[in-house]
């Protein structure tokens, strides 16, 4: 299954996918850490406005795969784009160069991310979580900054909230200010790591609302999740991973109701 | 039993038990206040401490020029050492060897060297360094000075201060930046912020909820530990006390007296540091302010 050798050469050349349409795009991603490989050859594409649902056991390489989307993690081998860019890396004459770390945070500033453990800031309230990266990275005006950052509090229903700090409130209520929070920065593509797992479960509904509102505005999504009805309701398409490879791969009610392969069957008879 | 049949049978009568006695709790305070009550006494009776002389001194010229010199010395050298201390962290935190193990050997040194040993040396830097200068490393130098004149002794004493303290400041700093959690700097990134941005916004403020008490500590050592530039020798507190003994040789009084400011000064900065602190745990604790620490510090206050 894995061995050194479909692993592709980095500096071999690639052509450039044809952008149109296409929000992201991964070619035969690697990805090790050491000697264990956890990606072995991801092939997949996400068009603009799509919802991608990505399911699978734990240790599959899931969530491994949506932090090399945004470079969180360097891939090994294999290509991945991101709006028509190469994603960590700049190809001249045949040659791939690492991008400075500015570059990569430019690279990052269209893809927002929420993390399965909100990972707010603490020390800072709800509106300067949602207030701080457009201020500090995009050097926006303060007061436009702020009004927007109060609507998008708004839109995830917690306009009352504004002024407090996150160890106030519910996992739920943090997770919403998560996902304003990577709003604020407007970013073209929204990655979701299994948003809903470190929540009570009279919790998960109110963050599925948001997302779900957010789907419908017509925001490109790749969600790592564990929440089948959210992936059949608001899925595009659905993306089963196991051992480090996509398994299956099709809309949700076809992979959900008739899975072709017999892990995804092992799978889903046992979260279902 | 339901709240309504409380109201319909009526509360029960309020237990009305009679006490634990504890008589080695009554003999052991007891012996306290007799402590206490002989140490009253020695104070107001004993010859030897000689208030009338420490009040002669204890605002004159000299002993002022002392305090401020203390206070100078402290804050310079806290000052430096916590900036050079988080650059020394943040070396030690590089993914460089060269700088993490330079910043490593820097700590080895100065935290297994005593500080007055130091001391001693700087108030003898012209001998170990003659004249320094501006050049090529190793190649030809285009401005020298003599040492001794260049190092004055406030230079010399605030130097040891400042190069010993990093080593201390640079251990606490790191434990801070450790102490703040992963995903912190991994959702700065996730929203473009640079590495700078990160530390400056995002980790620093988190951190210094770990690093302002251990630092606190540091600051009354330290504000204590300028006693130990005497040996450079530099004019602080209490060699200034030390100074008029020499000729009044009234030795109690005087370092009583210098015990009397030395306490002043370190009550002042505890106050501070209970303000410090409790303006970095913004958002820590149910109520996300400072008001439970305020009931904490109350209740240890008052403590049984």
């Amino acid at each position: 299954m894995s061995g050194g050798d479909n692993v592709t050469d980095p500096l071999a050349k690639t052509p450039a996918p044809e952008s149109g349409g296409l929000m992201v795009k991964a070619e035969r991603v690697h990805k090790s850490f050491g000697r264990l490989e956890v990606l072995k050859g991801i092939d997949l594409e996400v068009r603009q406005g799509e919802v991608m649902c990505v399911v699978g056991p734990s240790g599959s390489g899931k969530s491994t795969f949506l932090r090399c989307i945004n470079h969180l993690e360097k891939i090994n081998a294999g290509r991945l784009w991101v709006n028509g860019h190469l994603v960590g890396y700049r190809q001249q004459g045949g040659k791939l160069y690492e991008l400075r770390d500015r570059e990569v945070s430019a690279q990052r500033r269209e893809i927002g991310m929420v993390f399965q453990r909100f990972n707010l800031f603490p020390h800072m309230t709800a509106l300067e979580n949602v207030m701080g990266a457009p201020v500090w990275v995009k050097r926006q005006p303060k007061d436009q900054v702020r009004s927007r950052a109060l609507t998008l509090l708004e839109r995830v229903g917690l306009a009352d909230k504004a002024q407090v700090y996150p160890s106030q409130l519910s996992g739920g209520q943090q997770q919403r200010v998560a996902i304003a929070r990577a709003l604020a920065m407007e970013p073209a593509l929204m990655l979701f790591d299994e948003p809903t797992s470190a929540l009570d479960p009279e919790l998960v509904g109110e963050v599925l609302d948001v997302m779900k509102q957010l789907a419908l505005s017509g925001m490109t999504m790749v969600v790592v999740t564990h929440e089948m009805g959210f992936a059949r309701e608001v899925g595009d398409s659905l993306v089963f991973m196991d051992d480090g490879v996509v398994v299956e791969e099709g809309t949700p009610r076809e992979v959900l109701a008739n899975p072709q392969h017999q892990r995804t069957q092992d799978f889903l008879s046992k979260v279902l | 039993m339901t709240v309504d049949d409380d109201v319909e049978k009526g509360r029960p009568e309020a237990i009305r038990a009679v006490p634990v006695r504890h008589p080695g709790r009554w003999v052991a305070a007891a012996v306290v206040v007799v402590l206490v009550a002989m140490f009253i006494n020695f104070l107001l009776t004993s010859d030897a401490l000689e208030w009338p002389e420490q009040r002669k001194y204890i605002t004159s010229d000299a002993v002022l020029r002392g305090v401020r010199n203390t206070i100078l010395l402290t804050v310079a050298a806290m000052i430096g050492g916590m900036v050079l201390g988080t650059v020394l962290a943040l070396m030690r935190l590089s993914a460089n060897p060269l700088l993490s193990g330079a910043a490593w050997f820097y700590l080895w040194f100065f935290r297994g060297t005593p500080l007055y040993t130091q001391l001693l040396i700087w108030g003898a830097i012209g001998s170990l360094f003659p004249t320094v200068g501006i050049g090529i490393p190793f190649g030809p130098e285009f401005q020298t000075w003599q040492t001794q004149a260049l190092v004055t002794p406030m230079l010399a004493a605030g130097l040891g201060l400042i190069l010993n303290e990093a080593a201390y400041m640079a251990e606490i700093v790191r434990a801070g930046i450790l102490s703040v959690d992963e995903g912190q700097q991994e959702a700065a990134s996730a929203l473009g912020m640079s590495r700078m941005q990160t530390m400056r916004r995002i980790v620093l403020p988190q951190a210094m909820r770990v690093i302002v008490p251990p630092t606190g500590n540091e600051v009354l050592s330290m504000m204590k530990n300028t006693s130990l530039v005497a040996a450079v020798p530099f004019s602080e507190l209490t060699f200034t006390a030390q100074t008029i003994y020499a000729s009044t040789y009234k030795i109690i009084p005087m370092l009583v007296m210098a015990c009397l400011w030395y306490l002043l000064l370190s009550s002042v900065l505890m106050i501070a540091q209970y303000y410090i602190e409790r303006h970095f745990s913004r958002g820590v604790g149910k109520n996300g302010s400072a008001r439970t620490q305020r009931i904490r510090f109350r209740g240890g206050g008052g403590g049984q």
